[in-house]
């Protein structure tokens, strides 16, 4: 795995191994937020920004701290305490320095500790043993790619909204299927790169 | 071993995190104390920054109307923040058209104090109080609907006008919080502060109000509103009012004829059922009295075979078009849900009451 590059790992996370459509991580806000373009714009972006700084915070404390204590077995726990207490750092540096876009991501911000992509992130790059280059690379396209397929559906049911969907369908059922085949349509990025 | 290694060393690094987050909030969430200048008084006050604007207010016994309690969903707590109230907050722009934005108004329970800031607020709401008061008598008037009867201790007497309202002190988890309830008792009962309360399951001030027992304390500031009662003796009052809507209804109707014996007023009451009927009798007693008052009550649930009523059925303003012909030279004041404050507009306009003179207390 050494020998992959971090621009590759980059691409591959955002289209070929994308970690919604792929790995189905982060579902729930992505059906609760994919509404309008508008919010999940806001919602794309506080992901990829915090899946990008969570990867590389949890990096450096596997490997400087679990690691050597052989304490490995920790890493759940740990990387969920972390993440938690990162999503409320910036929640409060946000606050300080930019109220609107408090404001704009505000709600979203404490949404973001329990979405399992930003987890999931962390384990994929002890799993797949990246070298931190790789990690920041993996975590910064898996947070592209999520808010990538966020927007998308958020365009396709802006659009729905005029479609005479049948009843039973409408909301979250009518997303699921569309997931379903968004994620059949990024498939055919499946040639270009691969990683594990 | 591994055990107790792995249980230090996550007790360890929480505890880490939380002083990390201890550390970081007090250096960027604390603002220090900032100067609070209203109407470029004298001397501004001293408030702790990082705190809402209008509980900075409350805190200084400056009482802006609230009716959500601060959580920026009632629109009430309009001021102008002439500077240090930074930019406008999209939780703001639902409530602000787009003239009060340009002349600084804001909502004071979405501004944050970060800095000195700079505010005008009209002489009316500064002269608004905080009132202790003693419950009276609870009464039950239906089976979901209270009379609550205050007796004012501190200070002894309230001056109102009919149709406004107070905002009762409700205690809750995260500190008081206050909600919005009409006067029901006439302006010539100083002393006196009544309510007309329907339990909304699981409401806050409802279930707190209903739960009262005679010679409980409760606190309240007010008045507030700024509805005012035609005083031209030849213009008709028409009151609307559905479900327990009542409460300023009545302080206009007893108040306008201790003023006014001859006046000529028109009061329309909507039902659900012959349960939901209350204040009939008194109604019916002030219009023996007096030849020019008029009440219809009307039932918009058909009233069971055995069940004697002798009123209208239908939705309440089918009553207004049938009774009231049309003219001008009304003031009408309605109080009651959204779609029946829009269908009674509507009729109301048909008979030739211009907007201007239509007001209305809509339950949200």
């Amino acid at each position: 795995m050494t020998e992959t590059s971090a621009i590759v790992i980059l691409i591959a996370a955002i289209l070929t191994n994308n970690i919604l459509l792929t790995n189905f991580l982060g579902m729930c806000s992505f059906v609760a937020c994919s509404g309008q373009i508008r919010t999940a714009v806001g919602l794309g972006t506080a992901v990829t920004f915090v899946l990008t700084m969570t990867t590389m915070i949890n990096y450096a404390i596997y490997h400087l701290l679990l690691v050597p204590a052989g304490l490995v077995h920790l890493q759940f726990i740990v990387f969920i305490a972390v993440i938690a207490a990162f999503v409320q750092f910036v929640e409060m540096f946000v606050e300080r320095f930019s109220p609107k876009l408090y404001f704009a991501l505000g709600i979203f911000l404490p949404l973001i500790t329990v979405n399992c992509a930003i987890l999931g992130a962390s384990l994929f790059m002890v799993i797949r043993g990246y070298n931190f280059a790789q990690a920041v690379g993996f975590g910064f396209g898996a947070g592209v790619g999520w808010a990538l397929a966020i927007i998308l559906m958020a365009g396709l049911r802006q659009k729905m909204n005029y479609s005479d969907i049948p009843e039973p369908f409408r909301g979250v059922p009518v997303t699921m299927i569309v997931t379903c085949v968004l994620a059949m349509a990024f498939m055919g990025f499946a040639g270009m790169v691969s990683i594990q | 071993m591994v055990y107790l290694w792995s249980v230090l060393s996550l007790a360890g690094l929480t505890t880490a995190l939380a002083t990390l987050l201890m550390v970081a909030e007090r250096r960027l969430v604390s603002y220090g104390i900032c100067r609070l200048d209203i109407n470029a008084g004298e001397e501004p006050l001293d408030v702790e920054g990082g705190q809402s604007l209008l509980s900075a207010l409350y805190a200084n016994e400056i009482f802006i109307p609230s009716a959500c309690g601060g959580k920026g969903t009632c629109g009430h707590c309009k001021i102008n923040v002439i500077s240090g109230g930074g930019p406008v907050l999209p939780t703001e722009t639902p409530y602000l058209s787009r003239k009060e934005i340009r002349s600084n108004v804001r909502l004071a329970c979405q501004v944050k104090i970060r800095e000195d800031i700079y505010v005008r607020i009209p002489e009316e709401l500064l002269n608004i109080k905080m009132y202790t008061s003693t419950v009276e008598s609870v009464g039950d008037l239906t089976h979901d609907i209270k009379e609550i009867r205050l007796r004012l201790e501190e200070p002894a007497e309230i001056s109102h006008r009919p149709g406004q309202y107070v905002q009762i002190q409700v205690p809750s988890q995260g500190g008081p919080e206050f909600r919005a309830y009409s006067i029901s008792s006439p302006v010539y009962e100083p002393d006196k502060v009544e309510l007309v309360v329907k339990l909304v399951p699981g409401g806050l001030g409802s279930t707190y109000l209903h739960g009262l027992n005679s010679g409980d304390t409760v606190r309240f500031t007010g008045p507030y509103g700024d509805f005012r009662l035609n005083a031209d003796p030849s213009v008709e009052i028409i009151c609307v009012g559905g479900g327990c809507g009542m409460a300023p209804i009545r302080n206009i109707i007893y108040t306008l004829y201790e003023k006014w014996p001859g006046r000529s007023c028109r009061l329309f009451f909507g039902c659900r059922t012959t349960r939901d009927i209350f204040y009939l009798e008194q109604f019916e007693e002030l219009s023996e009295k007096h030849e020019n008052f008029h009440v219809v009550y009307a039932l918009s649930e058909k009233p069971d075979k055995d069940e004697k009523w002798e009123g209208d059925t239908g939705f309440i303003h089918l009553s207004v078009d049938k009774y009231l012909e049309a003219g001008a030279g009304r003031q009408a004041f309605l109080c009651g849900p959204p779609p029946m404050i829009e269908a009674v507009t509507r009729v109301l306009q048909e008979k030739g009451v211009p907007a201007e003179n239509i007001f209305y207390d809509e339950f949200s």
